[in-house]
Parts: structure tokens; sequence; C-alpha cells
């Protein structure tokens, strides 16, 4: 989930595709995406082959997009939330409309084990694609962790979570993404309790975790997590996979002498996937399809992952991406790693205002 | 009083209350009635107040739920309290800052006063956004204010000054400072200056003519300048979302989270219409007995 700040690239895009003249009965696709993840060549390409007009537009939250959709009526035709919570309360909601597959014969070359793994956010996998795909975990800036606490694990969930390690590395700079329904589930799992549990015993002790180490937290990024990294403003972060291999790419290039690295902690890292998905009234939903398939195919599949550096679900795009990337155990986790990731299902509405009130006094302190 | 004439008086009346009626009381209704009904999953995300029951009976569903939560939960109440406090703060800082502005301004040349005014309007022709952005530059730990201090020797290492209450009341009294000018200059240009002569005249000095003849002549151009500011400071979003820590919890912030994050529009509507009581219910008392006087 890119919480980039390039979003001129695709503002662009979007501009210079609204420049172009309307024919007459003109073919278009509406698409909302995360910002700053695609490559805008495939959009044009897109267009050139099948001479639909892609009206391309962008989000920076989950919140931006689900309240967008729960207005009714958005217009748009193809979205891309992520499994939870956003998809699997879209499809609760009735909000998206079941995929036709025999309009989408790409679909065939998704991995069926990453396809599974999606199945606790949308029984059957009937209402969405993986688009890209990655876990939550730890960004470190090594150097300055050690420098600090020498002994701390760093390979652990309790880098972050022991006060005593946290109190160590406050000096250098925490921050934990503002996202409740990333970091709860991940708590949960820390304590070797369930990820899904929604009993008010547990969660007390995921707020007793949190408020333990919250002295020591700096900030609660929300889309900063990647800057505050690459900037050496923070040394810890809680936060998505991709955001830290982002940070990595942009310390390298600002070469300040910062250095990141990602890590899953051994005790397991929540799974999270971007699905493309069809709003239930789309206005172009046979252009959905259309547009859907065609980003399945390997080798456009393989351009995005090389430009926004996030793994996608289909296996024959791995030959044509950057050997660094592929090679990159953070990016494309071993068989070993993968097993230790963890999916989370959606929970009712009170346990998730209960847990929203936890994640509301532990950010207060109070 | 000929017919036409009454008719025309009472367009012109009838004009500002269907104004009122159209974009304040109709909006206002449809987010009480969203505060009354139940949160669900859905499109839109709740239930509507009349349902048909299986008999074919018409009914009316009200729920008070959610503004019972209001009252239950100190984290509401909490979140009101703080609001209202940093609200009143600034809105006293304002004046502090804007009074000896505004009474500035209106001793000037007449020539020069223009230009004056001109200078406190101008923050207004850059973006509200940017201008709140650029406090983050100056504010941050390596930021404009830090790097001088520590040029300076001042300090020996950065200080906390972004995301703190600090910047919420720096951001707030910067960006509603010419609505606290603007009221009191209306009012101190007016003041006639025989008065202060009369004074001094029967052996004030100056700064007794300032508290018996000055300040009680502004009463009307400070109430209109405090209300100015502290009215929207109490809903403001935008200044302690980007300047403020993670403990700010105001209530603009707790109602985006409520709309947002926990998508409960109920929850959202009884937080916007109870704030909206707080403030009027108090400013309609205060007319009332300003009018009796």
């Amino acid at each position: 989930m890119p919480m980039g700040f390039r979003q001129l690239g695709a503002a662009l895009l979007a501009c210079a595709f609204a420049a172009m003249p309307a024919a007459a009965q003109e073919r278009v696709v509406n698409v909302f995406n995360w910002t700053d993840y695609i490559d805008p060549k495939v959009v044009e390409r897109f267009t050139a082959e099948t001479g639909i007009r892609v009206r391309y537009d962008v989000f920076d939250s989950l919140e931006t997009l689900e309240a967008r959709m729960s207005a009714g009526r958005s217009g748009y035709d193809v979205i891309v939330p992520t499994s939870e919570p956003t998809f699997s309360r879209l499809i609760a909601a009735g909000a998206l409309m079941p995929l036709d597959r025999s309009r989408i014969p790409n679909a065939a070359g998704l991995d069926p084990a990453l396809m599974g793994r999606l199945d606790s956010s949308d029984a059957g996998n009937r209402h969405g694609l993986i688009y890209l795909w990655g876990t939550i975990g730890l960004g470190l800036n090594v150097e300055r962790i050690r420098a600090l606490a020498p002994n701390a694990p760093l390979d652990s969930w309790d880098l972050l979570f022991k006060p005593e390690n946290a109190r160590a590395i406050a000096r250098c700079g925490i921050t934990i993404m503002d996202s409740q329904t990333d970091v709860v589930p991940t708590v949960l799992r820390y304590l070797g309790l369930n990820q899904n549990s929604t009993h008010n015993e547990d969660l007390r002790r995921v707020e007793q975790t949190l408020l333990g180490i919250r002295p020591a937290v700096r900030s609660f990024a929300s889309g900063g997590a990647l800057e505050q990294l690459a900037s050496g403003q923070a040394c810890l972060a809680l936060t998505y996979s991709g955001d830290v291999i982002q940070a990595q790419v942009r310390a390298a290039e600002a070469n300040r002498g910062v250095a990141v690295q990602y890590v899953a902690p051994k005790e397991g890292a929540q799974l999270w996937f971007d699905v493309m998905a069809i709003p239930r009234d789309a206005p172009n939903a046979e252009n959905a399809h259309a547009f859907i398939n065609f980003i399945l195919q390997p080798d456009v599949m393989a351009a995005i992952t090389n430009a926004v550096r996030y793994p996608n679900a289909v296996p024959a795009s791995k030959p044509m991406i950057d050997r660094a990337i592929t090679s990159d155990r953070n990016v494309y986790p071993t068989e070993e790693d993968f097993a230790r990731f963890f999916t989370v299902s959606g929970v009712p509405q009170a346990a998730d205002r209960a847990r929203n009130r936890t994640w509301a006094r532990f950010k207060a302190g109070r | 009083m000929t017919g036409t004439q009454r008719i025309g008086r009472r367009l012109v009346v009838a004009l500002p209350y269907a104004w009122l009626l159209l974009f304040f009381l109709g909006p206002f209704l449809i987010v009480a009635r969203i505060a009354l009904s139940e949160a669900a999953l859905g499109i839109p995300p709740y239930a509507p107040l009349l349902r048909w029951t299986e008999e074919n009976v018409l009914t009316l569903v009200l729920n008070l739920g959610s503004f019972a939560t209001l009252f239950d939960d100190p984290f509401y109440v909490d979140a009101y309290l703080r609001s209202l406090n940093v609200a009143f703060v600034s809105a006293l800082l304002c004046l502090l800052l804007g009074y000896p502005m505004a009474y500035a301004i209106a001793l000037a040349p007449a020539h020069r006063r223009n230009l004056l005014l001109l200078l406190v309007i101008l923050p207004f022709w850059t973006s509200f956004l940017l201008r709140v952005m650029a406090w983050i530059g100056i504010l941050q730990d390596q930021g404009v204010l830090n790097g001088a201090l520590l040029s300076l020797g001042l300090i020996d290492e950065p200080l906390r000054l972004l995301y703190t209450d600090f910047a919420v009341y720096v951001g707030i009294v910067y960006c509603y400072l010419p609505f606290m000018v603007l009221p009191l200059y209306a009012t101190l240009a007016r003041l006639d200056p025989v008065l202060l002569q009369a004074a001094a005249d029967l052996g004030a000095r100056p700064f007794r003519a300032f508290v018996t003849v000055t300040l009680p002549l502004s009463l009307p151009g400070i109430v209109a300048g405090f209300m100015l500011v502290f009215i929207p400071a109490v809903g403001e979003f935008v200044i302690p979302e980007l300047l403020g820590g993670p403990d700010a919890q105001l209530v603009g912030r707790v109602l985006w989270v409520e709309f947002f994050q926990n998508r409960d529009w109920p929850m959202a509507s009884a937080l916007a219409v109870a704030l909206l009581l707080v403030l009027v219910i108090p400013i309609a008392v205060f007319q009332h007995l300003a009018a009796r006087r």
C-alpha cells in the first residue's frame, strides 16, 4: 500500500487524458487506485490497444475510498481496496459486483496460494482479484538502533513491544502507522492471541501493551512513515513492507548515510492484499473487466512491480522483473517466511468500535 | 404605505429567512435525521427512520443511542471540553494580539489606514492550507526556528515544537487573527476622540481613560471578534490535524474519526448536532440578555 507523495505523475496523467478530444460514444473506464501505485505507461498501452480511455483517479487512504463508496453512485468502474478492512466490508455492504471470470481469462494466471489466503476476506474469491500485496512489519535503521540498544533482537516484535527496548530506541524516533485495523491484529498475534479476537479481555491486554510503549512513540504516521524513515527522522517504524522498501530506495538516492531495512518479524506478520474490484453500480462494467484482464497479463504486471516495487500475484511475471526485486527476501519472501504470515478477517461493528476506542486512547496516551 | 410597498418590504425580509431555511435548517434537519438513525452496513451506511413492518404498518424508528453514548463515554465529553478550552485560549490570545493592532490602525493617519488594513487581509491571498503547511516547515525539528536558535547557540538540541499544543495555538492564532482585528478596528475607528479629550480634561491619565472610556465603548467589537474566532476554532479540524500531537483529540478530529474510520454516520451526526447546540444555546442566551439591557 503506497502512501507516496509523487501524486503528480498520476495527476498529470489524468489531465493528459482529460485533455484528449472526446470522440462520439467514446468508451471509458474510471479507475480509482492508490497514489503512486502503477506504471503510467501501462495505462497508455491499455488505451492504445483497446481504444478505451482511462480516467485515472487516486486516493491516499482507505477512508477516502470507503466514504465515497458508502455514499453510493461513486461513478468508478475499477477500485483497488485493501483486503481488510475495506474490501471485505464493501462485499458485506453489497457494494461490489461478483466478477465475470469468463471475461477475465488472465485470472487463471494468479497464484492459487495467494488467492487462497484472500479467501478469509472474500469467500470463494468472487469479488476481487489481487493487484499487489505485502506484509506489515518493521522498518529499521539498523545502525542507529544498534547504537542505542545493542542487545535488542532485530527480527522480533519484541524490539518494539517490549517497553525496555522501545524506551532505549525512543531517542532516534519510533513511528507507528495510524491504522487500528493493521496494528491491533498484529499486537493480538504478538501476545499469542487470535488475531480476530473480539474479547474485551484480549483487547485490554492489547491496550496495556500499547500504552506500555506509548511514551516512546514519537509520531503516528498516516502516510508519513516512508518520509520519516528515508529522512532519518525515525529509526523504527511499524508500517507496510512496500513503504519501507520505497524508503530504502529514496534514502539510497538521497545518499545521506541513512540505510533502511524491512523485517517481517519471526512471530508472524500480517498479510494484506490490494484487490481489483468493480462497484455494483459501475457505469462501464464491461470496460472494467477488460481493464482488469489487461492488468493481469504477466508483462504488464511485471512493469508495475518494476515501477512500484510491490510483489504481484502473477508468477509468470517473475522472469521479467528486475533481479534486484525478486531476489529481495523482503519483497518476495521465501516459502518459509510465507508460512509465518497470517491474514485477518473483518470484525463485527461493535468490536470494531471497541478497537477504535482502544486506538484513540493509545494515541492520546491515556 | 401602499400595498406594493408592503409586499416589497415583506419580500426583502423574507429573503434572509428563506436563505436560512434552505441552507441552514434544511441541512441541519438532514444531519439530525441521520443522528437519530441506526448505523448499518450498506449504502448509505445507516438504517432509514421510517420502515414498513411485516404487518404493513409504517413505523418510525428513532435511535437515541448515539446521543446516549455522547454522555456515557467520557471520551466525547473530554473532546468537547478540550476543544472549548483550546478555542477560548486562542480567542483570548487573538484578542491580546489583535487589540493593539486594531487600535494602532485606527489611530494611524487616514492615508495609511487602508494600507495597514490591506496588510491584515493579505495572508488570505494564499491558500489557508499552504499557510498551515508553512508552519510545519518553521516548527519542525530541522525547521527554520530550531535552526536559528541552534545557530545562535541558545539551545543545544532542537526543541519539540511541532505536533504539540503549542503548535496548535500558533496555527489557530495566526490563521484567525484577521477575524479579530477587523471588527475591533471597525468599532475603534468610530470612537469619537473628543471623549478621550474630555476624560483628560477631567483629570484621567491615559490608562484610566482607556479603561473607563475606550474599552467599554469597544466592547461590541471585542464580542464580535471573540465570537468570530471562538466559534470556528471549536470545530477546527485542519490545524490540529496538521500541527497537533496525537493526544490532541479535539471535536473536529473525533468527528472525522467517527465518520471516516468508524463509518458511524449516526454517531458523527450526533456529535455535530451536539456541537451546534453547545455553541448556539449560550450565544442565544447571551443575545437575549444583551437585548434586554
